[in-house]
């Protein structure tokens, strides 16, 4: 398969007052065509900075982006994001909100195949009926909802998620796992999710990358193998049980609070 | 129907309540004229002058008007200036608190020297160098405090800085825009009026109070001020409905 996100020996710092803070050190990720792969990292390792370089809004001191084999030089439409804040315009309408990419990516597709495309995912994460509703009226989760959609309307090759269910409770969370599996089943993103969940991380990835305190580079790859489709019970499953103390471990070991000899044996 | 009935009445019925007790006090406590006229007073004098206020009223009104359009042009712009480039804010920002620390009254003689006779541009200058501030701070302070995310949104796209500010910048400072554009109403009046009352033959309800001034009419000059009141309460309730077509949606809904 070929790689659809290629993170080749990238290494950043950002110019502080006081000095290069450097944030990325020869870092690399590979992403396969169609899969799911999770970042964890201790906070403040770099995560979104990450995330930025992917999307060619930053570009690396050192080292590659490439994106379906193209190098990244500048922001592509083949990109979609979604932060932790939703960040929905409020003078817009849910559905005003979902078409806003295709305003830029395809100004000239026509009013209603926009709006027929945003309402099929609005139905698609159970937002029907909520179409001229304004985000302040809607539940953060739904708000979340709502910005997933945006991230995912103009139909990108890559979506790059950066910690979006962080500041949702943990009922609102798990249900917003399964959206993410059932956009999955639709759409044929290849996804990069940035979080510090870890039962996030193993229910929805393939691949989950531990990255090391800052400067991050790749600490640890985890293999997630767990059959699909996914429901919640399988993080009661033995294998992903082990999965989860694992990483817990090599997360300790990110931060510093555990050897890294512990981690190997 | 009734709420809105009850929208107009209350007011009115308020100010009839103030001028009222208005009456009431002058006559109670017996001042003169000269001390403080009372509405009964003042009615004779603005249908005297009657003419005179509609010509008066009218001048300063559209003075006031084009003072205020050129505030919001060159403060939206010096403050879109000073949202985007950090450099052009610490550059910006000290000459601009230094220039609204000036007190204006101390600017009318220099302006007036500056362009002996062109009262009308003396005026509108005036409006317009009082009130800017408060629109290009407050352009400012929108566009600078924008989450970076709400510009990656489109950036990530591809979209021109442009397109950013189009689509969400400029939307989501609106509020805050016509916050300032409240304030800069009341002081481009106080403007236009410092200068028309200064002024040697000035016209515009200035000049109309400097002539009731120097007639010693007393009552002439109380109705000056309430025809300014009556302008200014025109021009802010006509910011108040373009701030509710615009930036309705800030609102929070009741309950
Ligand atoms: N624009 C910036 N300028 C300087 N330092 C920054 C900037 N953005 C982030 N940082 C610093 O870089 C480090 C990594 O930031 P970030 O990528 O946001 O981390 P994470 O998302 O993993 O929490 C943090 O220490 C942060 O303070
Ligand atoms: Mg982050």
């Amino acid at each position: 398969m070929t790689k659809l996100i290629d993170i080749k020996g990238v290494t950043h710092a950002y110019k502080t007052a006081s000095g290069p803070l450097p944030v990325l050190r020869d870092l690399n990720i590979a992403v396969p065509e169609g899969a799911f792969t999770a970042v964890v990292g201790p906070s403040g390792c770099g995560k979104s900075t990450l995330t930025r370089l992917i999307a060619g809004l930053m570009h690396p001191d050192r080292g590659e982006v490439w994106l379906d084999g193209e190098r990244v030089k500048s922001p592509r439409r083949t990109v979609g994001m979604a932060f932790q804040n939703p960040v929905l315009l409020e003078w817009r309408t849910i559905l005003q909100n979902v078409i806003l990419p295709l305003e830029i990516v395809a100004p000239t597709m026509p009013k209603a195949r926009r709006i027929a495309r945003a309402e099929e995912l609005l139905a698609l994460v159970g937002l029907s009926g909520f179409e001229d509703k304004r985000p302040s009226e809607l539940s953060g989760g739904m708000r979340q909802r709502a910005s997933l959609c945006r991230a995912i309307v103009h139909r990108p090759d890559v979506l790059i998620l950066d910690e979006p269910f962080g500041a949702l409770d943990a009922f609102t969370r798990e249900d917003l796992w399964q959206t993410m599996h059932a956009l999955r089943a639709e759409e044929p993103f290849t996804s990069l999710l940035i979080t510090h969940d870890l039962r996030e991380s193993v229910f929805l990835a393939d691949e989950v990358v531990v990255l090391s305190g800052r400067p991050a580079t790749t600490q640890y790859v985890l293999d997630v193998d767990l059959p699909g489709p996914r429901e919640l019970e399988v993080l009661y499953t033995p294998k992903a049980v082990d999965y989860l103390a694992t990483l817990r471990r090599q997360i300790q070991i990110a931060q510093g609070r555990a050897p890294a000899s512990q981690g190997a044996a | 129907m009734r709420r809105n009935l009850g929208r107009i009445a209350v007011p009115l019925i308020a100010v009839a309540l103030f001028l009222a007790f208005w009456e009431w006090i002058v006559w109670v406590n017996g001042w003169p004229n000269y001390k403080m006229a009372s509405p009964s007073d003042i009615v004779p004098a603005f249908w005297k002058f009657r003419g005179l206020f509609f010509e008066y009223g009218w001048q300063t009104l559209w003075r006031t008007v084009v003072g205020l359009l050129l505030a919001v042009v060159v403060g939206t712009f010096l403050g879109m200036i000073m949202g985007f480039s950090r450099l052009m804010r610490d550059a910006l920002y000290p000459l601009l608190v230094g220039f609204n620390a000036i007190p204006k009254a101390t600017v009318v003689p220099i302006l007036a020297l500056m362009f002996v006779g062109q009262h009308n541009l003396n005026t509108i200058l005036i409006a317009f160098m009082i009130s800017f501030f408060p629109i290009a701070v407050s352009v400012s302070i929108g566009l600078s405090t924008l989450e970076p995310e709400y510009r990656d949104i489109l950036r990530s796209l591809g979209a021109s800085q442009f397109t950013v500010f189009r689509k969400i910048a400029l939307p989501k400072t609106l509020p805050e825009f016509f916050g300032a554009l409240k304030v800069a109403v009341t002081l481009a009046f106080i403007g236009t009026n410092l200068m028309e009352i200064v002024s040697p033959h000035g016209r515009g309800l200035g000049a109309l109070f400097d002539s009731g001034k120097i007639s010693a009419d007393y009552p002439l000059m109380f109705a000056v001020l309430l025809a300014l009141a009556f302008l200014g309460i025109v021009l802010y309730y006509i910011v108040v409905v373009l701030e509710k077509i615009f930036a309705g949606w800030a609102e929070r809904a009741p309950g």
